[in-house]
């Protein structure tokens, strides 16, 4: 593997710096270096991240690689400028055993596009009755960290609180997907004066919220540290604002479609907008935002959920939730933190690469773009403004809500450990 | 003009009273010894029915027939593949037979609307009722028989005072009627327990009330809808019997009612649930006439939609909902 010199690049958004990589790593931070025989990217202003971390990415392999594989999936997440992805566990068979993380990590190894760190299930089957062999799926070669039934809350309070515990032994994370399932039976979007309206089955911003208090209180009696997905309510950020100001060890993330979409599309009872949770109101989004400006979220996460085209192309009720997002999280972000003046570009690299490799405790990921760091690395052209076109993803599945609509800014060089990944907006 | 009937809030006014007239004006061939018009001769229309409804169904079915329409009923029950795959595979033989109407009854809110926008079909597309959202041609036959009896069968509903009772949370028929009836000028006030009216109604253009008797006295019309039994099973209210106490029609309160004032019910009714055997047979109790309305509003419906050029439907409303129609 060569040098290359990456030349004019503003480094964390700040002023234009020449990055060179030498192998794996960086050899050097500065102005005006020499390019002698390493290959010239000429970024021209464009602004240079550490390589993205998601938290939470549906991958489907094993099960349903209809709708995306590790390898279509790691594609999709260099493209929108990731060097590692999450997998979570709700798989078929489902990540509850050493056995199928280690087969994802495998998988992941083998995809070379982006680092794959396999999610594994709280509880065997992701049904919430009995903890699967969480030790086990740390000390196998997947090495994981955190854990979660997501797509299922894990409601029993016991079992939670055991989950918190046991996870302590091995620097683990228990990631909640807070939904009170009694509150949510039948719910099919956010309870509010647009479901009254439309005679859809409500979901209330309550049964997220309960679930939320109950675990920042469950983390805060047992000592552990609990990380709440995709938050989506301006109540679950009072509750977390309020638990981190007590001490509690909790962190949180918010997806980018929560950060710009309410529930007022939900009017066109086209399915690309059914998610789980559900699109909220403004009010909500403006919440969410606030907070993940001032710290009280800790990172943007993309519940990437690939779904066939047969499971959105269907009446409301009948379709599938979820909405694919690692190759539009950046633009999202740029849209609605950076250019609204709410998070610089420093911020966003905090949101979106260190803190969610702190939280998975991921070695070799969110680090600073220094010399001597391994070489994962982003550049986005901040400048491009451009319609969304789901034809040219990399991502096996099509179902984003932004079709067509116009989002600025564009990865066009994705590096992982110092290869390139994605060249001039493609697939290398 | 309008392709679809999806939502009575679609509709204007004008909109509205013209179908309210037209229905009037079919109302009378019901007189005729040859109960047939041949304005839909050569037309087809399919009642695409994902729910039992043999009521509605034969209402439509009755209509198109006396309009001259070929009917095709399609139950689409107990079909083996997945309710999304039938929906679009189904819509899509209907318009390959070559559906000029179709008639949906679904048990998923918005399935008409994804019909009608989806590309699926080419033609009209009519909501015979979707899961707990809408079901604009019971709100219309509802108002034809408000308007003959408490407006003189002419004009609009300015000012008369109508009050809804019951599941209004998972019912299609309040919503529908909430959205005509006050687009014709009408006070709404629903009434039921607090459980069964839905969070958000607080934006809807009526009252609420949780008080059936103090809401008797000052209504012109007094629509009861029917409660599901197995709603008591999910702790909407404590008894059967508790609910027939506070919400219940009897001849007692339907003396409170001023000396005009009409007792409606869609049907089928719970006879001693919301409505006591004493209301539903006696001659204030609107709800067979109804039955024989909806036959007239249906035909009303079909013709404007249908009717290509015989004086139709108005340019498409200008209400301020986003649940616009699409042309494709």
């Amino acid at each position: 593997m060569g040098k290359i010199l990456i030349r004019g690049a503003k480094v964390l958004g700040g002023e234009p710096q020449d990055v060179l990589i030498d192998g794996e790593s960086i050899a050097e931070v500065g102005t005006g270096i020499e390019a002698g025989d390493a290959q010239v990217i000429e970024a021209d202003g464009k602004i240079l991240l550490p390589g993205l971390v998601d938290l939470h990415t549906h991958l489907r392999e094993p099960g349903r690689e209809d709708s995306e594989t590790v390898l279509t999936g790691t594609r999709a997440a260099a493209v929108g400028g990731y060097t590692s992805v999450h997998a979570m566990a709700n798989t078929f068979p489902v990540a509850d055993t050493a056995g199928v993380v280690e087969q994802v990590w495998r998988l992941g190894k083998e995809s070379g596009y982006c680092d794959v760190q396999p999610v594994g299930a709280v509880t065997v089957g992701l049904e919430g009755k009995k903890l699967a062999e969480l030790g086990a799926m740390h000390d196998s070669a997947a090495n994981v960290r955190v854990f979660s039934d997501d797509g299922k809350c894990v409601d029993d309070a016991v079992i939670m609180r055991r989950a918190l515990e046991y996870v302590k032994a091995f620097d683990g994370v228990v990631a909640q997907h807070a939904q009170e399932p009694r509150l949510t039976e039948g719910a099919q979007m956010n309870e509010g004066v647009v479901s009254a309206e439309l005679g859809l089955g409500g979901w209330p911003a309550v049964a997220e919220e309960s679930i939320i208090a109950r675990d920042v209180l469950l983390a805060e009696h047992v000592g552990s540290r609990v990380h709440i997905c995709h938050l989506s309510t301006a109540g679950s950020v009072e509750i977390i604002r309020w638990a981190k100001s007590r001490g509690i060890d909790v962190t949180a993330e918010v997806t980018p479609h929560h950060l710009l979409l309410t529930d007022e599309l939900v009017r066109t009872y086209n399915p690309v907008y059914k998610v789980n949770p559900p699109l909220r109101t403004e009010r909500d989004v403006m919440a969410l935002r606030e907070a993940l400006a001032d710290g009280t979220i800790d990172i943007v996460a993309t519940d990437h959920a690939p779904h066939p085209h047969e499971d959105k192309d269907c009446e409301w009720g009948a379709a599938a939730m979820g909405m694919v997002g690692l190759e539009t999280a950046l633009s999202v972000i740029q849209h609605t933190m950076v250019d609204t003046g709410l998070l610089t570009w420093a911020q966003v690299a905090d949101r979106m690469s260190v803190r969610p490799a702190a939280i998975g405790r991921l070695a070799g990921h969110g680090r600073p773009v220094s010399a001597g760091e391994p070489a994962n690395l982003t550049l986005v052209d901040s400048a491009y403004r451009g319609p969304v076109d789901p034809a040219g993803f990399a991502s096996r599945s099509r179902n984003t809500p932004y079709e067509g609509r116009e989002l600025p800014g564009r990865v066009t060089h994705t590096f992982l450990r110092g290869r390139a990944t994605v060249v001039d907006g493609k697939l290398a | 003009m309008k392709r679809h009937l999806i939502s009575a809030a679609d509709l204007s006014r004008d909109d509205a009273v013209l179908i309210l007239d037209t229905a009037e004006e079919m109302a009378r061939v019901a007189d005729r010894p040859i109960k047939k018009l041949p304005t839909l001769r050569g037309r087809t229309v399919v009642n695409l029915f994902f729910e039992d409804s043999t009521r509605t169904r034969i209402s439509f079915e009755a209509a198109a027939k006396r309009l001259s329409a070929d009917v095709i009923n399609f139950s689409a029950k107990g079909s083996s593949v997945s309710k999304g795959e039938s929906l679009k595979d189904t819509a899509l033989t209907l318009e390959a037979m070559g559906a000029d109407a179709v008639v949906i009854r679904h048990h998923d809110s918005g399935a008409p609307h994804r019909l009608a926008t989806s590309g699926w079909i080419g033609g009209s597309v009519i909501n015979a009722g979707d899961g707990t959202h809408e079901h604009p041609t019971q709100a219309l036959l509802d108002a034809f028989t408000m308007r003959r009896r408490l407006a003189g069968g002419e004009g609009d509903l300015n000012g008369r005072r109508i009050t809804i009772v019951g599941d209004i949370l998972h019912s299609r028929v309040a919503r529908s009627n909430v959205h005509l009836l006050t687009t014709l000028g009408a006070e709404v006030t629903l009434v039921a327990p607090p459980t069964l009216v839905p969070v958000g109604v607080e934006t809807w253009p009526c009252e609420v009330s949780y008080d059936l008797d103090a809401v008797l006295a000052k209504s012109d019309a007094v629509m009861m809808l029917r409660v599901q039994r197995e709603r008591m099973n999910a702790a909407f209210f404590p008894t059967e019997r508790e609910y027939a106490r506070r919400y219940g029609l009897d001849g007692e309160r339907m003396a409170r009612m001023p000396e005009h004032a009409v007792v409606m019910h869609p049907g089928p009714m719970n006879r001693g649930m919301e409505i006591t055997a004493e209301v539903a047979d006696s001659p204030r109790c609107t709800a067979v006439e109804q039955v024989t309305n909806g036959v007239s509003i249906r035909m009303a419906v079909m013709y404007l939609l249908l009717g290509g050029n015989e004086p139709a439907l108005s340019t498409p409303s200008t209400t301020s909902t986003t649940r616009t129609e699409e042309s494709k």
